[in-house]
């Protein structure tokens, strides 16, 4: 069987890579080209682990095949700092606590960057639907809906200072139990 | 995942011949259910094994939106669920459709996943599903749903297999009258929606009209006439991302709050999208309210037949088809 040669844009660097056809594009890019942030979780498209951008929208991967990435711009959780400095959704997902294990994280990351690209003042309904596809086993989402909500509308207070990052102080929101 | 080889189709006549050519080969398009389909391995008669995927979405100008007042609407094939729910034009034309193209699966699904696929997509039953069960479908002579776990299949039009057909826009794009564009080795014909579909009475193994060799090209939707309106309403288990337990569309013709003529249509309940004739036919000439509104789901789920687990199938489509209707007078 012949492999099919994928020409697509990777995190802004070009990329020419040679893969079986029957391969998915989130294992060529887990096993082939060493960036392991996008996570295969069900492999059946039902968690949203594996979540990236293609052509900046959100997919789930494990139900893409490489070659359908030909000629397209794929996005991953590691492309999405810039020069080093984490974005406001990274920070803020730290700083409010949205991720326990971490499987689930980076799929999160991904959908709520898509999130903000698109709607820059998204209501919780909003966050609620726009991460609807991706499964979280242990934070029961409320701090990841949080983190999200603070990176669309704290983005002053929530630059990268992960040289040490600092304790939260103050909760952005106030309700409920932190 | 198992091995295929892969063919970057660049025309429907290219993709037609090739798959005339290879029995083993099927059509993938945004391919979010046939390469789970394709991962859980599943063989038989109704399920074959591809050894080769076709894909169409190479080919070009099959995603389009098109919409002019007096041609109604035309949805290439390949066109993402996203695109369908989102474009302008089906939102203030036919908010039904707009609503079930939004509804299926979840945000980054609906991204690749096209309206085509949508119709095409092979049935949820979890027998089906298991490599381990041969039921008809996978060559068996046996429906596992009917002895077991059943709570999501078909109350209506149930015989040898209890399918429920998953299709959100199916029942949308039916009660609005659309057709399907199908090409094939004779070229393309056209095909009313409402046919499109077909239960195991007349072949278990397959849920369409379709032969091998043919594909879904476009689907076009009658201009909407005047005091047209349309909806949908969709119940699951969950509040995001699920399949069906019963959705119904609706849409008709409302005058002074009399329904003139129209279509209800129901996903989830029976191996096809089911057409409520009898509905339909008790609606015509009857002025919307509560009373007509409950009469037609009533009639309409005389004939079900619920299996052992899924009896709550039933109130829940009587209510939701009284819900929708009631929800055009109001529109």
């Amino acid at each position: 069987m012949e492999q099919t040669t994928i020409r697509f844009t990777l995190n802004d660097r070009p990329i020419t890579h040679a893969a079986m056809p029957y391969r998915t594009l989130l294992e060529v890019l887990r096993d082939d080209l060493g960036l392991t942030g996008s996570k295969e979780g069900c492999g059946t498209g039902d968690c949203g682990a594996c979540t990236l951008l293609l052509d900046g929208k959100p997919v789930t991967s494990c139900l893409v095949l490489a070659a359908e990435a030909d000629g397209r711009k794929v996005t991953t959780v590691e492309g999405l700092a810039k020069d080093g400095k984490l974005t406001p959704v990274q920070v803020a997902f730290i700083r409010y606590g949205g991720l326990q294990c971490g499987i689930c994280t980076s799929g999160f990351i991904v959908a709520a960057h898509a999130l903000l690209e698109s709607n820059k003042t998204p209501s919780e309904a909003d966050v609620r639907a726009a991460i609807g596809g991706n499964l979280c086993r242990c934070t029961g989402y409320d701090k990841i809906v949080r983190a999200i909500l603070a990176a669309a509308y704290d983005e002053g207070e929530l630059v990268d200072e992960s040289a040490s990052m600092p304790v939260m102080e103050k909760p952005l929101f106030t309700e409920g139990p932190m | 995942m198992r091995s295929f080889k892969y063919y970057a189709a660049t025309s429907w006549e290219d993709a037609v011949a090739m798959l005339s050519k290879n029995a083993a080969a099927q059509v993938i398009a945004g391919g979010s259910d046939l390469l789970g389909w394709i991962k859980d391995d599943l063989n038989g008669p109704g399920a074959p094994r591809a050894d080769l995927l076709i894909d169409i979405r190479t080919i070009p100008n099959t995603s389009y939106v098109k919409f002019d007042a007096a041609g109604g609407l035309k949805l290439g094939a390949l066109t993402p669920l996203v695109t369908v729910a989102e474009s302008a034009d089906v939102l203030k034309n036919y908010p039904g459709l707009a609503k079930s193209a939004l509804s299926p699966a979840s945000p980054a699904i609906r991204n690749v996943g096209s309206i085509a696929g949508n119709l095409m997509q092979r049935p949820r039953c979890w027998y089906l599903r298991g490599k381990d069960f041969a039921c008809y479908k996978k060559g068996g002579d046996f429906c596992f749903a009917v002895t077991g776990e059943n709570q999501y299949h078909a109350i209506l039009e149930g015989e040898l297999c209890y399918i429920v057909h998953p299709s959100d826009t199916a029942p949308a794009l039916i009660a609005l009258n659309a057709s399907a564009k199908v090409v094939g080795p004779g070229g393309a014909k056209d095909v009313a929606l409402d046919k499109f579909f077909i239960g195991p009475r007349t072949n278990v193994l397959k849920e369409t009209v379709l032969e091998h060799n043919e594909l879904l090209a476009e689907i076009s939707v009658p201009a909407p006439a005047a005091n047209w309106k349309s909806a949908f309403i969709k119940v699951t288990q969950r509040d995001v991302y699920d399949f069906a337990v019963v959705s119904v569309a609706v849409a008709g013709q409302i005058e002074g709050g009399v329904w003139k003529d129209g279509r209800v249509v129901l996903g989830g309940v029976a191996p096809t999208p089911y057409r409520a004739t009898a509905a339909e036919d008790a609606l015509k000439g009857q002025k919307i309210d509560e009373k007509s509104a409950r009469n037609a789901g009533d009639l309409t789920l005389v004939k079900a037949r619920p299996m052992s687990q899924n009896a709550y199938k039933v109130d829940i489509a009587k209510n939701l088809i009284a819900r929708a209707v009631l929800s055009l007078a109001s529109a």
